[in-house]
């Protein structure tokens, strides 16, 4: 909401500056998005007499002139052929700005000085409309004596600042110069003129010439209409025009302008018929027929429904009530009796008509936030004070008042103490009462109640009584507390939100990075990863409005996510990178979604660049032993369709899946962009969290020497080193410490499909040093399962 | 035999003045003083003596052993010294060369932020409350005063699922599960992902992030809210920030409020960050609606609480200085390194 500064100062004393006001306002909540000071970009233009008139010497189309401008008299050099010694004329001087950021500098006009230019209107900013004495081509001339030297902006009266306010959806009283102008008066404690309207009403009875009916009153609670007749059509007065245009709204004629100026300033959208075009002279406030068709203002044909309510004639609709005009019933030039329009219509309606047609105006982003129904009447009124003021027309005797609605007066209780309570202060009784009374409310000081005055909707309980108080007393001067004692709880992490913490940590210190992807994504992703038809990641929860197709389905997959961040970082020519990522995954229970789905909590591994299998596989028994899980089992995975069917694992615990991890199958990384050997891993955070254990219990350090063995096997090449491993567990007995693994060699010295296996087996007891015996007898059990079980020899 | 000692010392100094390594001077020590060297083969002949030289020549010979020792003792330390300057000079290497780095993984700019808003929440003893992000209608707004048909939910653009279902457009919802589950005192932070149809630029994300804070109890007053907020604007943006409430309107708090910190760049004196304004906008609060309480079946008769809530890609791009929210969600390696 633009308010221009001179119109408020109709309603309130100002005693600041623009600026200290729009601060000021910001703190009591009509926060303020700027300040537009008209002309400041018109500096150094003054008014000057042209004393003398010469031709140039050396241009055929320029003359020399002295120009008197008060203090001293300069020489201008001009191409204007209007202007004759005598005249009073704009003139910028050197060092001048004009709008559009021009800047006047001294300068030799064909080899003459000139020290400054005279100036158009147009070089001012301004239109002919306004001015329509100025030439069409050429220098503005003054037409009359005026003060030399003086500021144009000043004769021009160029002057006024706008302030633009944020208006909250919960004041639509706030969306009119009166509600600013009430706010303003109680933030700076001065006084609010309430308008009165005086109207002298020459014409006969309006209800002569028009009557109204309200057919569907649950959507149209009140309806007034006035009558005007011997209407002028012309164009408003320039104030008026200035003003709205400073509001932001185009001038019209002026009955037009009327409606907007007093919507402007009371809040109230208005409406004008040509009584013409009202068939039967009967106003008729009815749901629009089904396929009924009307020709809005801006000229578009409009098919309503009965959802929508309209104002009609006998015959059929001339407006679409509080949102725009028919074209059938509209002012003209020849215009000559009128009908003003001052109704409430109910505001969910109108915005869902609004919506529905696609044409949110001035008038229906007003009504939506739901109007004050008395309003209606205060501007109907202030609507034909102004004909009259203008002297445009006849205001017929009386108003056509149909109101289906019960005065509604909402009181409520003002307890003090309570209130001090609630926003932690010691405002007296008295500095209540007069904040309340400021705004309008009555205050029954005996009761101690308040009347909600009829223009605060908002306004329904002790917390809204409240937040006025605290908004006048300032929200600032109230004293900061700490709770003390209040709301004590303990503070503490869940055991799944430490966990979670912990993966994230485990996997930074790892090496990997964290990423953020967005959690929709394209159901197309779903055929880029070569899912079957039937794969139960493709029931996704399905977005009903979406951006586009790209963010339709919530994703039921992380995969495509990670896989894009890797292309991302591939593309642009990085040579490797290590990322994780924790995020949800949102798994319908039942499609069509008729409960919540499961958000499922998963992290994602991806690393591309020097890395190979087993980086990705440190990473996950990394985390196994960080959150001291050792029942994992890790088994090759053959028909997981987005990865290599031979380079890739399953990670379960206790029998039960928890991940996938390996490299991208060639068709996916290359669907995806990424390089042929990209590796990545899903596992879920919920079956971390239940097998995790914090339970870190100290282990002693060993008090006896331990004794290491290397063996190198020669194994066929087909048996995975599991298999060894799980036999020297088998056989090694209770002093078996360490397994390492050092070597796996295949080739010269080694047959043809045999691998040589070596290992380094460390031994140790708790309560003794071992003996060569022990650990020989250690060996040889393990030899003989290696020979029995695996057919494995010594190399 | 006393020259014959004599003339063993003399020429034993002489070389040992001439000895340069210490396998030299080993060869030295067995040369002259070994089991087989020469002072030991003077000695042997020691049994030709007369009972009166035999001390004599006794003690001149302990005497030329011990000096011997000393000497060499002393040329071996001096000797080991020089050799382990040598040793150390020819061991110099360039320390300008690169270390050995490990690449340690990063933390993401958000999370960072996320987990410093917790953290300081934790310590005032909030507990971190969580909801889903695919939402009952109910709880994103119904429960929290926005009928349907409400204009606020034309400012909140909301993407739906269906009729009933939608993708929360604030982390307000979980507000409602805890305190239909749970009876005051509450005092908690739900920090989540939310989305709202906006569609991508350099300042608006359809997905981002937001932390609530709640806290229901007897007694609690709209100063205990402006002193959380100061403290938790201290703790996060600096011991110097100040902060400023601004009346508001929300719909599940009465008074709203929104709350600006003095600009973490400038101070408050106005630069490019805070475009002048010395202050900016980080959060929105305010005293939890009575009707939102009863919604929850809390009496607020008997219980008042405060809410806020606040953005955290907001907070992180001011924090961090980064001027497009796209790169948070692009994930670029040498994007997320730097944090």
């Amino acid at each position: 909401m633009k308010a221009p500064i001179s119109w408020l100062k109709d309603y309130v004393d100002i005693n600041v500056s623009s600026k200290e006001l729009a601060d000021a306002m910001t703190m009591s909540g009509s926060k303020v998005e700027g300040i537009e000071v008209q002309g400041e970009e018109i500096t150094s233009v003054v008014i000057g007499k042209i004393l003398s008139l010469e031709k140039h010497p050396d241009a055929d189309k320029l003359r020399v002139s002295k120009v008197d401008i008060g203090r001293e008299v300069i020489q201008v050099v001009t191409g204007a052929p209007n202007v004759n010694v005598g005249d009073y004329i704009p003139v910028a001087l050197v060092g001048a700005t004009l709008p559009g950021g021009k800047k006047i500098s001294k300068g030799k006009l064909r080899g003459i000085e000139s020290e400054g230019m005279m100036c158009s209107i147009e070089e001012l900013g301004l239109t002919r409309e306004d001015f329509p004495d100025a030439p069409e081509d050429g220098v503005y001339i003054f037409n009359k004596e005026e003060e030399l030297g003086k500021d144009v902006k000043e004769v021009f009266g160029i002057n006024e600042e706008i302030i633009e306010f944020e208006i909250t959806s919960n004041r639509p009283d706030c969306l009119s110069i009166i509600g600013l102008a009430r706010e303003a008066a109680a933030t700076l404690k001065t006084e609010f003129k309430k308008p009165a309207v005086k109207l002298k009403e020459e014409g006969d009875d309006a209800s002569k010439y028009v009557s109204v009916e309200i057919k569907d009153a649950d959507l149209c609670p009140r309806y007034t209409a006035r009558v005007v007749k011997n209407v002028k059509i012309g164009p408003s007065p320039k104030w008026m025009r200035d003003r709205l245009k400073a509001a932001g709204v185009r001038p019209i004629n002026n009955i037009v302008d009327i409606t907007n100026y007093v919507m402007l300033e009371y809040g109230q959208p208005m409406h004008a018929f040509d009584i013409r075009d009202i068939k039967g002279s009967k106003i008729i406030v009815r749901r629009a027929n089904d396929g009924e068709i009307l020709k809005t203002l801006d000229d578009q044909d409009r098919k309503l429904d009965s959802s929508m309510l309209v104002i009609a004639d006998e015959e059929r609709a001339i407006a679409v009530a509080g949102v725009m005009g028919g074209a059938n019933s509209e002012v003209r030039d020849n215009t000559d009796t009128i009908v003003f329009e001052s109704a409430n219509f109910n505001g969910t309606s109108v915005r869902l008509t609004a919506k529905k047609l696609g044409m949110r105006t001035e008038a229906s982003a007003r009504f939506e936030k739901g109007l004050d129904v008395e309003n209606v009447e205060a501007a109907m009124n202030r609507a034909a004070e102004l004909v009259e003021q203008l002297g445009i027309g006849t205001v017929c005797k009386g108003i056509i008042d149909c109101y289906h609605q019960n005065k509604e007066e909402r009181t409520i209780n003002l307890r003090v103490d309570k209130i001090n309570d609630f926003l932690g202060t010691k405002i007296s009784k008295e500095e209540m009462i007069s904040i309340l009374r400021m705004l309008e409310f009555e205050v029954d000081e005996k009761n101690m109640t308040v009347k909600v005055p009829s223009f605060r909707p908002d306004v329904e309980r002790e917390a809204d009584i409240a937040e006025e108080i605290a908004r006048f007393y300032g929200y600032n001067n109230i004293e900061p507390t700490l709770l003390s004692g209040k709301a004590a709880t303990l503070g503490k992490k869940t055991f799944k939100q430490s966990i979670e913490d912990l993966i994230k940590n485990t996997m930074i210190a790892c090496g990997l990075s964290e990423t953020y992807t967005y959690s929709f994504t394209s159901p197309k992703m779903f055929d880029k990863l070569n899912l079957p038809a039937d794969s139960e990641l493709r029931k996704a929860v399905v977005i009903s409005n979406p951006l586009g197709e790209d963010y339709s389905v919530m994703r039921t997959t992380t995969i495509p996510d990670m896989l894009g961040v890797i292309s991302t970082n591939y593309n642009r020519r990085i040579e490797g990178v290590r990322l994780f990522e924790m995020s949800y995954v949102y798994i319908p229970k039942s499609l069509p979604l008729n409960e919540l789905p499961y958000e499922k909590s998963v992290l994602t591994l991806g690393m591309y660049g020097g890395v190979d299998f087993y980086d990705l596989k440190g990473v996950v028994e990394e985390l196994m032993a960080r959150l001291g899980i050792e029942d994992y089992d890790i088994s090759p995975e053959k028909n997981n369709v987005v990865f290599h069917p031979g380079r890739t694992a399953v990670l379960s615990i206790k029998g039960e899946y928890v991940g996938v991890f390996g490299e991208v199958h060639p068709d996916v990384a290359e669907e995806f962009e990424c390089p042929e050997r990209t590796y990545i891993g899903v596992i879920e955070v919920e079956k971390l969290v239940n097998n995790a254990s914090m339970n870190s219990e100290y282990t002693p350090l060993p008090k006896f020497p331990a004794v290491a063995r290397d063996m190198a096997l020669l194994v066929k090449d087909e048996i995975p080193v599991k298999q060894i491993e799980d036999i020297i567990k088998q056989r090694a007995g209770k002093i078996l410490e360490e397994i390492k693994l050092f070597d796996v060699y295949k080739g010269k010295q080694v047959p043809e499909g045999m691998k040589s296996v070596a290992y380094s087996i460390t031994f140790r007891a708790s309560d003794r040093t071992l003996t060569d015996e022990d650990v020989n007898k250690a060996m040889k059990k393990i030899l003989d399962g290696m020979k029995t079980n695996l057919g494995a020899e010594l190399r | 035999m006393k020259e014959q000692l004599n003339s063993i010392r003399m020429q034993a100094e002489q070389e040992l003045s001439n000895v340069g390594t210490i396998t030299e001077l080993e060869n030295l020590r067995v040369k002259y003083l070994g089991k087989k060297g020469e002072l030991t083969t003077v000695l042997r002949g020691m049994g030709s003596l007369s009972p009166e030289e035999r001390p004599v020549i006794g003690q001149l010979a302990n005497e030329i052993r011990e000096a011997l020792e000393a000497k060499i003792d002393k040329a071996k330390e001096e000797l080991s010294k020089k050799e382990r300057l040598n040793k150390l000079e020819k061991e110099v290497i360039d320390v300008t060369m690169p270390g050995k780095r490990k690449m340690l993984g990063k933390k993401h700019p958000l999370s960072i932020v996320l987990d410093e808003i917790k953290e300081v929440f934790l310590g005032m003893g909030y507990e971190i409350a969580e909801g889903p992000e695919v939402e009952l209608d109910y709880y994103n707004f119904e429960a929290l005063n926005i009928p349907k048909n409400h204009p606020a939910r034309d400012v909140q653009d909301t993407f739906y699922i269906n009729e009933n279902i939608l993708l929360r457009t604030q982390t307000s919802p979980v507000q409602i599960r805890v305190m239909e589950n749970k009876k005051p005192p509450i005092k908690i932070i739900c920090p989540g992902r939310v989305y709202r149809s906006d569609a991508v630029d350099a300042t608006h994300s359809p997905i981002f992030h937001q932390v609530e804070g709640l806290v229901v109890d007897k007694g609690v007053t709209m100063g205990d809210l402006v002193g959380t907020l100061k403290l938790f604007a201290k703790s996060l943006f600096g011991e110097k920030t100040e902060i400023r409430l601004r009346p508001h309107h929300f719909p599940f708090t009465e008074p709203s409020a929104e709350v600006d910190v003095s600009c973490w760049n400038c101070g408050g004196s106005g630069c490019r960050v805070c475009k002048n304004e010395g202050w900016i906008e980080i959060l929105g609060a305010g005293m939890v609606h009575p009707k939102v309480l009863e919604v929850c079946g809390i009496d607020p008769e008997v219980y008042s609480g405060f809410a806020f809530g606040l953005g955290v890609e907001r907070t992180a791009m001011g924090r961090f200085n980064i001027d497009d929210m796209r790169l948070l969600y692009e994930n670029d390696i040498r994007f997320l390194r730097q944090f």
